[in-house]
């Protein structure tokens, strides 16, 4: 028995949901907290080393000793070349986020609550299997519903989204099971699902309701809620293997206006929480856009894309949720004059928001190129379109560095400086972002290895007639050149 | 036992390091909000541009004297994955290595200026800060060979520029001025970035080497063909035009002077403005391959020069006339590489570097002497008319000295038909969007609507 055969990724879902349950019957909030952090620092360790299995352990899976055949019947839970490392970085952001947690903050931040989230997305971006995916995806979403409820705000917005989300969802599923043979062209299995992938990612015109999510929600748990891209990870699995070349088109068009539009939107607003929805929306969008292009480059641009994004939009996120900790909420019609009393805030927002726009030096830099390289394959006036998105984003970042730190200053008789949790929070993300963009090349083609892997499976599924399945690992096996 | 090769590799591996090392220093610094003392930072800088200075000239003393033209590091494919590849690789030849040296000894000038200048000054660190990233970025784009490799030094330089205008941040005008910065950076950097995607789809790489054959800089011919050129040629000189402040987007140059005089020395006198025009030194063969290119080049530097130097005349402040004065210069350095005359398009261009740096920092101290003068011989100093003034009816050298006052109405006209559409729209897009929530709702669905512009007191501590 090696360190690869135990369980890792079994545990990384048990534990956080032990955990919620404990930490739960916690009536101190600062225990909870401490207990909290503790119960998600080991959810952290056993995914990471869940997603090393799968390339350093003996078999593609990573999993040789599993407790999921004796609950289930089958195994529901595994990783590819995909999703290896998206699971270590969905419970990289939960550690953070809980760890960069003012103490004002414990009461309303529920560690329980949070552990239970962190479950079940680990859950998600491992879930082999369709409708459970589905079924955890459409729980998500009522886990955000949850939270608005309890906060006593508005729902209408967010609940209508979702229903529909969760509706075409299944609605659009259950015709790919009906529909066994020739499911590509089905337009009655693809349609609907593509309609679920547009409103859960936010695409206009259905993106009323994550800036609605970002305005109601704590910050916390609405950075949490959208920055592991949920909804590109639905149409990785649910859409893009079996989707004709049209509906592909057809996100692809929906992806690019929204892209255009939310930095156009992120650039003149007057609200932080709402520029962060607005320069996410644009950011999520353009991962989509490479999605929906289905070439190699493409999809490897995606998917570096994807992890920039996360990494950075997470800290950059962390950073404002820093800030609100200190001022409240952040109004951007005037300028504040912060910079004296949190300069390594401001160097923080500055760095994680540059490296979100793919700033020379950092993670998103190559996989920015490698998505406009694709996109003018494409199209030149796609690649134009992605060009002017990421200026017009770049710009939204840097006005608003100067509305929040510029100008005269802010006078406070307390030092307002970054704390030391939120330091290391926002440090370590500051350390992967550079690391990833000084060193590429082991990420990059760890994530062209995916994308082959995808993309494979995409030609894999169209030829077959056999029931589509969510994972290389299970797909029907390619007819070789010999053959 | 150590041959040229090896020896240039070294000397070329410390000219990119020596302000990569400094900029990683003096950032870490800020990262972790450890504050450097000035000592320190003016020790680190002196060690830094003295090291990569000596190493620069080194690899042009051995070039002279093995009479090479062309020395070549590559570090090797930073990213290769099928049918992709992004190399990292460094040129030095007789147009990479006088542009580096300059680099360095201006750099090292200002440096050494603006240590006494910004002795005590709150924002002393984050100053220089912003000088190292400037100074890697000059380096890396100077000596870059690949487009990539220019681009990721053409973006430090645009970073540090914008947050060096913006530097006295106090006040609401710098800002304002640094984000205007920033607004024309980006279409440039937009405009290389698209070269640089052109490049890959032309020849499967960035390399200049491979794109201009036939000889060592300032010779040599592109391979593609004319239509493919005058569009990757097209986007070069949008780019160019940016970063060098040519005419459309001159609009940018005298707001930079809101900057630190240092900084207006180092960054818009002497190097930064000069930036544009060496990247159509870089890639002048490409120019030259479309007739139609060239022309757009000459006429672009013309169109400059005539309107900086009409510009310049009614300035009031001297950093503002010395702005543009320079800019002039820059037009015609534009004009001479249009017209094919690259030698002396890079002797100019070092020539007006060195002269403007002289000027911007003498600036402040001359306006003290022409008071003292005024002083002592009791009356303002006389300004004798010019030819120009007499030139022409009254109504045309009226309109003329408006439209000079105004800077050629640039600013106005990009902010009406540019700016302010694109707020409106964006804006009625956003009253759209509340409308469609609240209806949703049924009652006021943001929050943020009701934010105070300003909450000076502190909600919470962590």
């Amino acid at each position: 028995m090696t360190i690869w055969s135990i369980p890792w990724l079994e545990l990384a879902i048990l534990v956080p949901l032990v955990g919620s349950l404990i930490v739960g019957a916690f009536r101190a909030p600062m225990r909870a907290f401490t207990w909290g952090l503790c119960f998600t620092g080991f959810t952290l360790f056993c995914s990471v080393l869940a997603g090393l299995s799968v390339y350093l352990g003996d078999g593609s899976d990573g999993v040789h000793w599993t407790i999921q055949t004796t609950l289930f019947g089958r195994r529901i839970f595994g990783l590819d070349d995909f999703s290896a490392p998206l699971v270590p970085l969905v419970s990289l952001m939960h550690f953070l986020t809980a760890l960069a947690t003012g103490r004002t903050k414990m009461r309303r931040f529920s560690m329980s609550w949070s552990l239970a989230s962190d479950a079940m997305r680990i859950a998600v971006f491992a879930c082999e299997v369709p409708w459970v995916l589905i079924g955890l995806l459409i729980v998500g979403a009522g886990h955000g519903l949850v939270e608005l409820i309890n906060r006593g705000k508005p729902i209408r917005v967010y609940a209508l989204h979702m229903s529909l989300y969760s509706g075409l969802l299944v609605l659009g599923w259950a015709f790919v099971d009906l529909d066994v043979n020739h499911r590509t062209q089905s337009a009655w299995a693809t349609v609907p699902l593509m309609a679920a992938i547009l409103i859960r990612c936010g695409t206009v015109p259905a993106h009323c309701w994550l800036t609605d999510w970002f305005e109601h929600a704590s910050f916390g748990n609405a950075l949490l809620f959208v920055t592991p891209l949920t909804g590109v990870y639905a149409a990785v699995r649910l859409v893009l293997p079996i989707a004709p070349d049209w509906v592909l088109q057809i996100i692809g068009v929906f992806s690019l206006v929204t892209a255009i539009y939310a930095a156009g939107m992120a650039t003149v607003q007057r609200e932080a929480r709402r520029f962060f929805a607005y320069l996410f929306l644009s950011h999520t969008s353009l991962v989509l856009l490479g999605l929906e292009l289905h070439t190699p480059i493409s999809l490897t641009g995606a998917f570096s894309l994807w992890i920039a994004v996360t990494l950075s939009l997470s800290g950059f996120g962390l950073t404002l949720r820093a800030l609100e900790a200190r001022f409240g909420r952040m109004s951007l019609a005037s300028f504040r004059g912060l910079y004296e009393h949190s300069p390594a805030l401001a160097v923080c927002f500055l760095v994680t928001g540059l490296a979100s726009v793919g700033f020379p030096g950092t993670l998103g830099f190559v996989a920015a190129e490698l998505l406009v390289e694709s996109a003018i394959e494409v199209s030149p006036y796609i690649g134009l379109a992605v060009v002017l998105t990421s200026a017009l984003n770049g710009i939204a970042v840097v006005r608003v560095y100067f509305l929040l730190f510029t100008g005269t200053r802010h006078t406070s008789t307390v030092s307002l400086n970054i704390g030391p949790r939120e330091r290391f929070a926002v440090l370590t993300l500051t350390a992967l972002i550079f690391a990833g963009g000084l060193f590429p090349q082991p990420g990059i083609v760890s994530r062209h290895q995916a994308a082959v892997e995808v993309l494979d499976v995409r030609a894999r599924c169209c030829e077959s007639e056999v029931p589509t399945v969510v994972h290389a690992n299970h797909a029907p096996p390619s007819v070789s050149a010999d053959e | 036992m150590f041959d040229h090769e090896s020896i240039v590799s070294v000397l070329g591996l410390i000219v990119i390091t020596a302000p990569v090392l400094l900029f990683c220093l003096l950032g870490l610094a800020a990262l972790v909000d450890r504050k450097l003392s000035e000592r320190t930072i003016s020790r680190a800088c002196q060690i830094s541009i003295v090291t990569g200075l000596v190493a620069a000239l080194g690899i042009l003393a051995l070039m002279l004297l093995d009479e090479t033209r062309h020395e070549t590091i590559e570090l090797g494919d930073w990213v290769i994955i099928p049918h992709y590849n992004f190399s990292v690789k460094f040129i030095f030849d007789r147009l990479s290595v006088p542009f580096a040296i300059l680099s360095f000894l201006l750099c090292g000038t200002i440096a050494a200026f603006a240590t006494r200048y910004m002795h005590r000054e709150q924002g002393y660190n984050r100053f220089f800060v912003l000088y190292a990233m400037f100074v890697a970025g000059m380096v890396i784009t100077s000596l870059a060979g690949t487009i990539e490799t220019l681009f990721t030094g053409w973006e430090l330089v645009g970073l540090s520029s914008a947050l060096l205008v913006a530097f006295f941040h106090e006040r609401p005008a710098p800002v304002q001025n640094g984000l205007r910065v920033w607004v024309v950076y980006r279409i440039s950097d937009a405009a290389l970035l698209l070269a640089s995607i052109v490049m890959h789809q032309l020849h499967s790489h960035g390399d200049f080497d491979l794109m201009i054959s036939g000889g060592p800089w300032p010779e040599g011919h592109t391979t593609i063909a004319h239509g493919q050129a005058l569009l990757l040629g097209f986007l070069l000189i949008v780019a160019a035009a940016g970063k060098s402040a040519l005419v459309p987007f001159s609009g940018w140059l005298p707001r930079a002077m809101e900057g630190p005089t240092p900084s207006s020395a180092i960054f818009y006198g002497a190097l930064s403005v000069h930036l544009g025009a060496f990247l159509l030194l870089r890639v002048s063969p490409i120019l030259e391959a479309s007739i139609w290119l060239s022309a757009a080049v000459i006429v672009l530097g013309l169109t400059t020069a005539l309107y900086a130097y009409v510009t310049a005349a009614v300035q009031t402040d001297i950093k503002s006339a010395l702005s543009f004065a320079s800019l002039s210069q820059v037009g015609l350095i534009v004009a001479e590489i249009g017209a094919g005359l690259r030698y002396i398009a890079l002797i100019h261009l070092l020539g007006h570097a060195c002269l403007r740096t002289l000027q911007f920092m003498r600036a402040p101290t001359l306006l003290q002497d022409y008071r003292v003068l005024e002083n002592a011989i009791g009356s303002r100093l006389s300004h004798p008319q010019g030819a120009w003034d007499r030139l022409g009816p009254t109504g045309f050298r009226r309109w003329l000295y408006r439209f000079a006052l105004e800077r050629g109405y640039l600013d106005a006209l990009l902010t009406r038909y540019i700016v302010n559409p694109f707020v409106s729209l964006f804006r009625w897009c956003d009253a759209m969007e509340r409308r469609w929530t609240d209806f949703i709702t049924g009652q006021v669905s943001r929050e943020s609507d009701l934010l105070k512009p300003s909450t000076p007191q502190v909600e919470e501590l962590p």
